[in-house]
């Protein structure tokens, strides 16, 4: 057995030393003084691409552009809180060229770490889907929505806004995930939109109501479909893939609050350059790509989201934007996530 | 070589600091104290970026002590339930004549490879109040609404079904381990079979119970995915909302100290255990000892075999079935499934180099402890549990922040990913291996020094053939953790690596469920291949 031991321990030593090999990646070309042009006509077809989007959601779409650009794109995934501190902790070290998230609170993070983007990209799509300095940019929208239970309820049993839902009929009936990003940045809209004392007492109404704490989204909408809750405040889009995998008796549907307000407010995913990156170019182009109608058409048609660019067709299943009655808000507007924090602290929602 | 039970019994423990221990184990197994200690490290810094003041926000914000005794009844029932079950299984397993012994053996293993999440999720879309179970079975019988498995009663039993196997394999090691000298002599002086479980056989598993259940409770208060779904909020929910919410390091960082302070507490308990032992220990392993026959069960197989069917129909089957179904219902929708035999490749390459490297690595530490107890070797075993007892997520960020930057050229190879696995799932190789040194009489080893061998040849031909129960359990245990481990194998593995692990998260987490089963199920039956070859060996150690 020892004999055994001593040969596994050379093999292990043997794909150690493939495991270098096979990395010529950024760490090896450690030419600080070189231009950025430079560096990229040294590695033309390169991008290292990290992403808080699921594999499942942009792997195709990645592929895509590699297939369009000839480069060759390495991706490392997980999710968008994950990855921030990721490049926060790598530092100035990060092999990051790109960093594709899903929501602008996982960009503001690293906000610091990004570079500004070239003026002709961020106007491909409206400046409210900007950020307020350029470092990053909005790919895909996605609506805030009120998912219910079809079994309970119907469109007309629902408020108008959110404010309905703090009157004490629905005990009991609600979920939400307030630890997500795009919970919070809704609340962050609420601020903005209603003030912060208004905010306050949304908060404490819904927490008087006992509401289900779910983790994400994704059990939330599960939940509202099994009937464990009558309503849930998610993103719109988790609703068509559990359609997509259980079929139309999934018993849940998206509702669009008549009245708009913050529960109606359109979000982003979006994606920035980092500024210490090898593929400045490349990371540019990815970008470019992204916003093309090619790559917009994807996230409309496969990932159920709205495309930010104009002449793109939103997929059947979902409202068009121009139907619904969602406020002007701008995502440079959503930068206090800090405040926000404080108030879902204050209110005992968040440890 | 033989030993009686009166030679057992008259031997003496070494003393503390009687001989000093050589110089290349004290080097080896410093070197991986201080590789270990490095999330510490790294949590120091980060802690130490904050000011006092913001450091006391940070700690007497909220509802920490609140938190910290809901993980602490957490940590009490799951430790306690999966010691018995384990205890249990081990003991049906390995002492009696349990119909499908040998099935029973490698499946009882396989629910550790499941990621709790998954059981979560699994066990939610079944038992939840309006979940599967209540729509086909509870309605037409008229049952309103099933108990609702979230909150404290769910979080036991999923982290329960995923972490019994922990003490199972090092509770079987030690039955392996120990022969059956003192059994069958109590079994002949006339003591029933239960009496001579409880006086003979129960004290003896006592330092195995005590290092399975102390995996268990690290286990538990590093879980994020199980509590998470099932809605109770432990310590690490609290750092990951840090993360999640705030991307603030700082704060995860003080609050994953206090999580370090919590770990050390639940070590003291251990220790107190252990030493206990210690005192009055009998090391009793042989070596071709004679194969007693195993214990008939006689009427009690029923509910022996009743117990084994009930856990592995929740914690294995139910998962699975729910899976095909995901699967069936996904191919008869017309989704797209993707090969997976490479993940499944990469997977089962990093998990066996991770449990390989494991063994080696606990070796030092393991001898270091238990034959040279003393203030040094404590710390050193102790530090090395530190990463199993943190999140994932900080520990597989504080290697991003060592790798980055201080082996840029390792930083993101398979390399960096298995010593991720070693700082994570160490103690998992020296709990079993610990229990089967202690079971060594160091009198043999002594022996062979009189006799003119050298230590290290002495450890190569009469310590380690007797430590090859707790060597085959540490590695399955290591390799079934590495297989499901999800944050470090996402930080850390090479660019475009997936694993099983990853692309079950990838699809399960934006509802992709026929996807994710495909991956899931496979994780499962790759896993079963390994076991039966690393358990099928300890069964044949006595043969």
């Amino acid at each position: 057995m020892f004999r055994l031991l001593i040969g596994l321990i050379g093999v292990l030593i043997l794909i150690a030393a493939a495991g270098c090999q096979g990395r010529p990646a950024p760490t090896d070309t450690p030419d600080p003084a070189a231009a950025p042009g430079v560096a990229s006509a040294r590695e033309p077809s390169s991008l290292v691409i990290y992403s808080g989007r699921s594999e499942s959601l942009v792997g195709p779409v990645i592929e895509q552009f590699s297939q369009a650009t000839g480069i060759e794109t390495r991706v490392k995934y997980g999710s968008t809180s994950e990855i921030a501190a990721t490049i926060l902790e790598e530092g100035a070290n990060s092999p990051a060229d790109i960093f594709f998230a899903q929501d602008p609170g996982g960009l503001a993070a690293v906000e610091s770490m990004l570079g500004r983007l070239p003026a002709d990209v961020l106007n491909r799509v409206p400046a409210h889907f900007q950020s307020p300095d350029g470092r990053w940019v909005g790919l895909s929208g996605r609506a805030r929505v009120v998912v219910y239970n079809t079994d309970r309820l119907s469109p007309a049993d629902l408020p108008d806004d959110l404010r309905g839902f703090t009157d004490p009929k629905w005990r009991g009936r609600i979920g939400w995930p307030p630890t997500n990003a795009s919970f919070q940045a809704m609340v962050t809209a609420m601020r903005v939109l209603w003030g912060e004392d208004e905010t306050r007492e949304w908060l404490e109404g819904i927490q008087a109501n006992a509401p289900t704490v779910y983790p994400k989204n994704t059990p939330t909408v599960a939940a509202a479909g099994a009937g464990e809750i009558d309503v849930g405040f998610v993103n719109h889009y988790y609703l068509y893939r559990f359609l997509q995998e259980e079929g139309e008796t999934f018993a849940a549907r998206n509702a669009h609050l008549s009245g708009g307000g913050p529960g109606a407010v359109i979000l982003v995913a979006g994606a920035g350059v980092l500024d210490g990156a090898q593929n400045t170019e490349n990371a540019t182009r990815f970008i470019e790509f992204m916003l093309s109608p090619v790559a917009q058409q994807y996230f409309a048609s496969q990932t159920y989201e709205y495309p930010l660019v104009e002449g793109v067709q939103v997929n059947r299943l979902l409202t068009p934007l121009d139907e619904i009655n969602s406020p002007q808000i701008d995502m440079a507007d959503l930068g206090d996530l800090e405040g926000t924090l404080d108030l879902l602290r204050d209110t005992g929602i968040l440890p | 070589m033989d030993t009686t039970a009166a030679d057992i019994l008259t031997r003496d423990v070494p003393r503390r600091g009687r001989r000093r221990p050589p110089l290349l184990l004290t080097l080896s197994a410093s070197l991986v104290g201080a590789a270990l200690l490095l999330p510490v490290l790294y949590l120091l810094i980060r802690t130490l970026d904050a000011g006092v003041d913001s450091l006391a926000d940070i700690l007497l914000r909220g509802r920490i002590a609140a938190i910290i005794i809901r993980t602490f009844v957490l940590v009490a029932i799951v430790s306690t339930a999966s010691g018995a079950l384990a205890l249990a299984l081990g003991w049906l397993i390995e002492r009696t004549d349990l119909p499908g012994r040998r099935v029973w053996s490698v499946l009882t293993v396989l629910p550790l490879v499941i990621p709790s999440y998954i059981v979560a999720f699994l066990l939610i879309s079944v038992f939840s109040p309006r979940g599967l179970l209540q729509r086909i079975a509870a309605e037409p019988l008229g049952i309103q609404e099933i108990p609702s498995l979230y909150g404290l009663p769910g979080a036991a039993i999923v982290l329960t079904l995923v972490s019994y196997p922990y003490p199972l394999l090092t509770v079987r090691a030690a039955l392996r381990g120990s022969g059956r000298a003192l059994e069958d002599a109590s079994r002949t002086l006339g003591k029933g079979a239960w009496s001579t479980f409880f006086r003979v056989t129960l004290p003896q598993m006592r330092p195995a119970l005590a290092s399975g259940s102390l995996l268990v409770a690290l286990y538990t208060i590093s879980d994020f995915g199980g509590v998470s779904l099932l809605r109770y909020e432990t310590f690490t929910w609290a750092i990951y909302v840090q993360y999640t919410s705030y991307v603030d390091r700082t704060a995860a960082a003080a609050l994953a100290l206090v999580l370090v302070g919590l770990a050390i507490f639940l070590f003291s308990i251990e220790t107190t255990v252990q030493r206990r032992q210690q005192r009055d220990e009998i090391h009793r392993a042989e070596l071709g000892g004679v194969e007693s026959a195993p214990m008939p069960l006689g009427r009690w197989k029923y509910p022996a075999v009743a117990l084994c069917s009930l856990t592995m129909l929740i914690a294995l089957v139910i998962p699975m079935a729910v899976l095909l179904y995901w699967l069936v219902r996904g191919i008869g929708a017309g989704e797209e499934l993707s090969a997976v035999w490479g993940p499944a490749a990469n997977s089962a390459l990093v998990s066996a180099l991770a449990a390989l490297t494991a063994t080696i690595v606990a070796l030092p530490v393991v001898v270091l402890a238990v034959r040279y107890p003393g203030r040094f070797s404590t710390v050193i075993d102790r530090s090395s549990h530190i990463g199993f007892a943190l999140p994932g997520l900080v520990t597989a960020l504080a290697l991003v922040f060592f790798g980055a930057r201080l082996v840029p050229i390792l930083y993101q190879t398979h390399v960096m990913l298995v010593f991720a696995y070693i700082v994570l799932f160490l103690p998992l190789a020296i709990g079993p291996l610990r229990v089967s040194l202690l079971q060594v009489n160091p009198g043999m080893e002594e022996a062979g020094r009189t006799l003119g061998r050298r230590s290290l040849e002495v450890f190569r031909t009469i310590t380690a053939p007797l430590l090859r129960p707790g060597i085959l359990a540490g590695s399955a245990l290591v390799f079934l953790s590495a297989m499901k481990e999800l944050p470090a194998t996402l930080l850390l593995s090479p660019l475009n690596f997936s694993s099983l692990a990853t692309d079950v998260w990838a699809a399960s987490s934006e509802a992709f469920f026929a996807r994710a089963a495909l991956p899931a199920l496979l994780l499962v039956c790759v896993s079963a291949i390994p076991m039966i070859f690393l358990i099928g060996r300890m069964r044949h150690t006595q043969t």
